[in-house]
């Protein structure tokens, strides 16, 4: 399953960090981040709970980037 | 400015003031002569003093840096920063520490200033997202309007399209005419007109009148949707230079961190040894101006901002690049192979000559278009369509239609034959002989060949510049290929000078041919794209190392399988792209060895005790920003 979320960072490296971050969160199969639009897109493994997982994936991208936002 | 940015520009010019002032107070600032100190009087008040702009510039960053260092992820900028910095506070050196904050501040600031602007400028052009549908439903005998989500709106629904909003779903127009603006879907400025019975596609503006459409897809299936989720996803693929940036960082950051405290460490050591003064605090000036040079900002930054106006530069110009590897690769290209048919040609067919015999050529197409008018081939379609006059069907009977060969029918009550040799053969009547290549429909009326009409498939009138536009910017080889027979395929290269093409090839033939190119060339050559329109050549344009597609309006299966995708059908945009793919690789090439470049040399410097701070915030904001100067030059063509 995707899912496209509206985010909001600084920077095109710290973007790439927080794709990253996304990435390497357990229930994420891959997930692109499009510094251009604001938007992470995220692809979920099969049987992921979305809504935990994207809480993990926004306390892994705070971890790497304090000053980002995602809009769950 | 957004609110964030305000903020900050309101703290730079109070510290800056604050900054000033101090700089100019400070020298009347006296010891009392009375009193013993270990410590300086004047140092303690400037300590003092100089902490409130400090703190004011910098409390983010030190946050931020206390923050990384708990959670693991220490040696990153805003570590590098608060280390500098707190460390020029500690050896006396106020204002540096705090022109320091202040200047990476407005490095930060300008950086975050410059990529919301050009994200604006992208957007904007890609603002073609449909907010609302207005859905026509009859009810109670008349029809009613309602606004719902383009989602909601079934195929086969009716909608109403009002002058000045965008057209929200594919369709066909059932009632009223109107122009179309599709300048963001296509580039092209001119606006189209539509009539009842026209297709248009979604992400078009209607300029003129009101329309009835009646949708032919999904919201989701829709052109619009197709290309706002290619532009979106666009930065997923990162180029070999992004990757080796980010990877340049991971190393750099800790290399340079081991080698400040080396310069603060191993200078007073030898010192100590030697017997002379330690001098620890010109050692630790030293490193620390070592620090703020070595921050990475500069390329960390301008290398995705590059990449990201490069894209965004392309889509302006109707060219959808999937990604920055594909810009990088587009930089490559040393051979570009066409596929003919919707590429180089306009894939329709069309008359081109009425070769007659013995009759007036109008009263040949008039009868030859009367003859064919109940018949659904392309052929027959494209003969109406250049008589271009109505048909009266009244004067028609008889027709019988034989494949693959042509027709048969009594028009005002003439026999008339349209259609191939074979067909003109096995009637008794010896067609004349035409030297054309294309396709050749012959004509006999009552039993005597009349003529024949030449039909064929119509090159662009693009395709030769672009072919020769191809190999003025230093691309060696252009390769035709197409399912058409030998004959054509010639005609059509030596049309467009291109020198090499292939021929009578199936789908799965040039599959093998494009294998061949790939495998048979060598490592000077370039990179291979393949232009095709999406019909039949997904697996091609796959296959390639840039798969270049025509005409996003046309085929989903194309935009899904090309990595680059020209929005009108015109192949001039396979030099554009060309262009704007090395252009951008110029432009990030620069950056690199300009940044590291300058850095390495101010590192040297400080090394040696010849830089000083002011040189350091020199190498670290000043080259980030003109590094982003010359990233954003990518945006513009």
């Amino acid at each position: 399953m995707k899912k496209t979320y509206g985010i909001e960072v600084d920077c095109a490296n710290c973007a790439n960090k927080m794709e990253q971050a996304a990435k390497d969160t357990k229930g994420v199969k891959d997930c692109t981040v499009n510094f251009m639009a604001l938007k992470m897109n995220v692809e979920f493994e099969d049987g992921a709970d979305e809504k935990k997982v994207m809480a993990d994936v926004f306390k892994n991208c705070k971890k790497v980037e304090d000053d980002c936002e995602i809009f769950i | 400015m957004n609110k964030k940015q305000k903020k900050m520009l309101i703290r730079i010019i109070v510290t800056a003031v604050l900054l000033v002032s101090l700089a100019v107070i400070m020298p009347y600032i006296k010891r009392p002569e009375w009193e013993y100190q270990a410590v300086p009087y004047e140092d303690i008040i400037g300590f003092f003093l100089y902490l409130i702009p400090y703190l004011l510039i910098g409390y983010d960053i030190l946050k931020k840096a206390v923050k990384g260092i708990m959670r693991g992820q220490v040696l990153d900028e805003n570590f590098l920063m608060a280390v500098a910095t707190v460390g020029a506070m500690a050896l006396g050196e106020y204002r540096e520490g705090v022109a320091v904050m202040l200047f990476y501040q407005i490095g930060e600031l300008f950086q975050s200033y410059a990529v919301g602007k050009s994200r604006r400028n992208i957007a904007a052009l890609m603002d073609i997202r449909p907010d609302s549908a207005n859905l026509i439903t009859e009810q109670d005998g008349g029809e009613v309007i309602t606004k719902v989500s383009p989602d909601e709106v079934a195929v086969g629904s009716i909608i109403s399209v009002m002058p000045g909003e965008k057209i929200p779903i594919d369709g066909t127009v059932v009632r009223g005419d109107t122009s179309v603006d599709t300048s963001a879907l296509t580039g092209e400025s001119v606006p189209r007109s539509v009539h009842a019975g026209d297709e248009v596609i979604s992400g078009c503006i209607n300029l003129s009148g009101a329309v009835s459409i009646r949708t032919t897809k999904e919201f989701g299936e829709s052109t619009v949707s197709k290309i706002l989720e290619l532009v979106e996803n666009a930065s997923s693929r990162k180029s070999r230079s992004e990757n080796f940036i980010s990877k340049f960082a991971r190393y750099y950051t800790p290399i340079v961190c081991g080698l400040a405290l080396a310069i603060a460490l191993i200078p007073p050591v030898v010192n100590l040894i030697m017997g002379n003064p330690a001098d620890l605090a010109t050692f630790i000036y030293r490193a620390l101006t070592f620090l703020v040079i070595s921050c990475p900002c500069a390329l960390v930054i301008s290398i995705p901002l590059g990449f990201f106006a490069g894209i965004g530069g392309a889509s302006k110009a109707g060219v959808l690049v999937k990604g920055s590897n594909y810009i990088e690769a587009l930089s490559k290209v040393g051979t570009v192979i066409f596929d003919k048919t919707g590429t180089l040609t306009k894939g329709v067919f069309e008359v081109v000559a009425v070769h007659k015999d013995r009759m007036d050529e109008d009263e040949m197409l008039y009868l030859a278009a009367h003859a064919e008018d109940f018949s659904t081939h392309p052929i027959s379609r494209s003969i109406v369509s250049a008589y271009g006059k109505d048909i009266d069907r009244g004067i028609i009977s008889d027709v019988s239609e034989t494949a693959g060969q042509g027709v048969s029918a009594k028009v005002s009550g003439r026999t008339v034959l349209v259609g191939n040799e074979k067909l003109m053969r096995t009637r008794g009547i010896e067609p004349a002989a035409c030297h054309d290549a294309g396709t050749i429909v012959h004509i006999a009326v009552d039993g005597e060949y009349a003529g024949h009409i030449h039909i064929s498939d119509v090159i662009k009138e693009t395709s030769k510049d672009a072919i020769s536009g191809l190999h003025n910017i230093g691309i060696r080889k252009t390769i035709m290929l197409t399912g058409d027979n030998e004959e054509v395929a010639a005609n059509v290269a030596e049309q467009l000078s291109i020198k090499e093409y292939h021929a009578g090839l199936l789908p799965q033939d040039k599959v093998t041919k494009v294998e061949e190119i790939l495998s048979g060339r060598s490592s000077s050559d370039g990179l291979v794209a393949f232009a095709g329109d999406g019909i039949n050549d997904a697996p091609v344009l796959t296959r390639a190392d840039v798969g270049i597609s025509m005409g996003a309006l046309g085929s989903d299966a194309a935009i899904e399988a090309a990595d680059v995708v020209l929005m009108d059908d015109d192949p001039m945009g396979i030099v554009k792209a060309v262009k704007i793919g090395r252009k951008c690789m110029r432009i990030v090439y620069e950056n690199i060895y300009f940044a590291i470049g300058i850095k390495v040399l101010c590192l040297i410097l400080s090394a040696f005790g010849l830089a000083n701070m002011w040189l350091a915030i020199f190498a670290d904001v000043g080259v980030m920003i003109i590094a982003v100067l010359n990233a954003i030059r990518t945006l513009r063509q």
